[in-house]
């Protein structure tokens, strides 16, 4: 089958979603309104209220949902085959992430703008506030751990995409002075400086000395390392290190001096991606070479396809940008269909591509198979496989294999380095407020925080063990990564489920993608933590057994609240929202 | 054509640009909000030299008075003289 019929596919039933199904959940369920004055009109303050175009205000909520997992996720689950994984973003973006998305908007805009952690306290209880820092906590850990493993994987898979990575930092922090100090326009430098990191790529991709491939300073692959470790385990170690030492002054620096400037280069490059990506595969419209479903996987697909692709199908991490960002700027409640819901849409497309990029770039079948033998091998490959399968496609567009397997990983790597700048940081913050909830006034100052964040990703990161050694295997955290994104998905449907129950309106809507996600869920832990990683299992891991022992307690705990609050055991006043009508 | 290209361009460049714009203003107004600290200085007992110069200001102070209390975590205003809240 066609590459291009398939996004085509793809694209035409994610329209259809957006054209009818969120116009039925904005009229009939959530009832919007054009006329409730929102909180960016009734506590404007220029900072964090602040009505905004909805075009504008889209195009931020997606540029801050997208990132490396939605492309992650489907490149590893194209192990069950290519259909099972494109039936999954299209219809879990259609009714499970397009409704989460927009659902948690309209929650907070009907709820003078607060977060979901804040309504989760309101609504269900003091409890429930607490299970969601401690649900964050593990998914910002985990997040910080998988991409510290993405970005150091590619940096020894392609060496090349080192020094380009790294000149964006030096540019960043001179493009975030001269527009603070100097009050200039930040788009015209932000272009030079991403011309600059491509220059610098492809100089790199060419010249042998601009590589910095530690595992070949150290004798190649089989060289000694440090500590008597192997080349590869030493490389981990070391890109691990730097990684951690880089975010951890990178989040403690006030966020224009680096994060904001970098933020503007790498939202470029998620243009430049979907362009070469959507572009190369019209141009070379290549065929599906992956099988449309495996007849022999040694991992069946339920219920693992649902946790593999979390970003891209459903994601909670999109709850706290609708709730945290997007619902304080929201000119009339009727734009949120638009914001959230094509929000989601957007994320969907970048994962389709993803799915597409790894199935095509197989001269066959069996080559496919040869690669995706197993499910670990799946998990270990997929993103290698990703910038591979992209780049094949960017050669659509003329551009030589080598710069476009640069640039890609550089994009990748840039998304991954995006995330775990802001999960650090936001992980700094949700410390702090453990901190102050337990009473452990240390936690609460910024360096203590910061070091606990830093030192317990690293550690995570560096435990399991992967085929190359030492540090290699963070990608066997990412089962663990979809669960705790899809719990945090399921509080946050609860959540919707809670307010619209007291408005006597039907929640069918939310509480089906709930359900669904937490048998789902509950499923794959029960079966991941018993069978292969306790003492007994397959592939026994204390860590990952712990890990997912935790997770497991909280989706029940999940469940038993949404059961006593939605049968109508707990009630709690809503505040009266008639007030916001102008 | 051209006006299009370039109403493409600004409108690229504002939703880029709009989160940076927040974390200045943000950071505007934390700088604004330790000066008016230091203008307010006597009312937590530190003698202001200036003093006399400061209550000049105060007429422009006073509208942004009750938005910087709440932003300083005082529910009320911490002062009788003012009519504030």
């Amino acid at each position: 089958m066609s590459g291009i019929l398939v996004a085509l596919l793809g694209i035409v039933v994610l329209s259809l979603g957006y054209r009818y199904y969120s116009k039925f959940v904005a009229e009939k369920i959530f009832r919007l309104d054009p006329n409730y004055v929102t909180p960016a009109h009734r506590y404007k303050d220029g900072v964090d209220f602040v009505p905004t175009n909805k075009f504008v205000l889209w195009g931020h909520h997606f540029t801050s949902v997208a990132g490396a997992a939605p492309i992650l996720g489907p490149a590893i689950a194209v192990y069950w085959g290519w259909l099972p994984a494109f039936l999954w973003v299209i219809l879990g973006t259609v009714f499970a992430a397009g409704v989460h998305d927009f659902g948690t908007l309209v929650l907070s805009v009907r709820n003078k703008g607060q977060s979901v952690g804040t309504l989760a306290h309101r609504l269900v209880g003091q409890r429930a506030k607490i299970l969601f820092l401690f649900i964050i906590l593990i998914l910002v850990l985990m997040v910080n751990a998988v991409f510290a493993w993405v970005i150091s994987n590619l940096f020894i898979s392609y060496p090349a995409s080192v020094l380009p990575v790294f000149i964006q930092i030096p540019l960043a922090i001179w493009i975030g002075h001269a527009v603070y100090k100097r009050n200039k326009k930040m788009l015209v430098p932000s272009l030079f400086a991403l011309a600059a990191m491509y220059l610098a790529a492809i100089l790199a991709s060419k010249v042998g000395f601009l590589q910095i491939d530690l595992v070949q300073y150290m004798g190649g692959e089989d060289g000694s390392g440090l500590f008597g470790l192997g080349a590869v385990s030493t490389a981990f170690l070391i890109w691990i290190v730097i990684l951690m030492i880089y975010v951890y002054i990178a989040s403690t620096l006030p966020v224009w001096k680096l994060l904001q400037p970098r933020d503007f280069i790498n939202s470029h490059q998620l243009v430049v991606g979907l362009g070469i990506l959507y572009l190369g595969l019209l141009f070379t419209n290549p065929e599906m070479t992956a099988p449309v479903t495996n007849a022999n996987p040694d991992t069946p697909w339920l219920p693992l396809l649902f946790i593999t692709i979390a970003c891209g199908a459903i994601s909670g991490f999109h709850g706290l940008v609708s709730s945290g960002t997007s619902s304080k700027q929201l000119d009339k409640e009727t734009d949120a269909r638009m914001v959230g819901y094509l929000g989601a849409v957007g994320e969907g497309v970048l994962a389709l591509v993803s799915i597409i990029a790894v199935a095509t770039f197989f001269a066959n079948t069996d080559e496919f198979l040869a690669t995706y033998s197993s499910f670990s091998a799946a998990n270990g490959a997929g993103l290698g496989v990703f910038v591979e399968g992209a780049a094949g496609l960017a050669g659509g567009l003329a551009i030589p294999p080598d710069i476009a397997t640069t640039i890609v990983s550089i994009i990748v790597v840039s998304f991954a380095a995006t995330t775990l700048d802001t999960s650090v940081r936001l992980m700094r913050y949700i410390i702090a407020e453990l901190g102050v909830e337990y009473k452990v006034p240390a936690l609460t100052k910024t360096h203590v925080a910061t070091t606990v964040a830093v030192v317990s990703s690293a550690a995570l990161v560096l435990l399991p063990e992967g085929p190359k050694g030492f540090g290699s295997g963070g990608y066997q955290l990412w089962p663990l990564f979809g669960t705790a994104n899809q719990l945090l998905a399921g509080i946050s449907l609860m959540l919707i489920a809670v307010w619209l129950k007291r408005l006597g309106r039907n929640y069918a809507v939310v509480l089906i993608p709930m359900i669904f996600l937490m048998f789902m869920t509950l499923y794959a832990m029960f079966q991941q933590v018993l069978f292969e990683w306790s003492w007994f299992g397959s592939n026994s891991n204390t860590l990952l057994f712990v890990l997912g022992a935790i997770i497991f307690v909280f989706a029940i705990w999940i469940i038993l609240t949404a059961f006593s609050v939605l049968s109508g055991k707990q009630e709690t006043p809503l505040d009266d929202d008639t007030e916001n009508y102008g | 054509m051209f006006e299009q290209l370039k109403k493409l361009v600004q409108f690229y460049d504002e939703v880029l640009s709009m989160p940076h714009r927040q974390e200045i203003a943000r950071e505007l107004r934390d700088e604004d909000d330790l000066f008016m600290l230091l203008l307010y200085s006597e009312m937590i007992g530190i003698p202001n030299p200036v003093y006399y110069y400061t209550l000049e200001l105060y007429p422009y102070m006073m509208e942004k008075f009750h938005d910087w209390h709440l932003r300083m975590g005082m529910e009320k205003s911490p002062l009788t003289g003012i009519r504030c809240c």
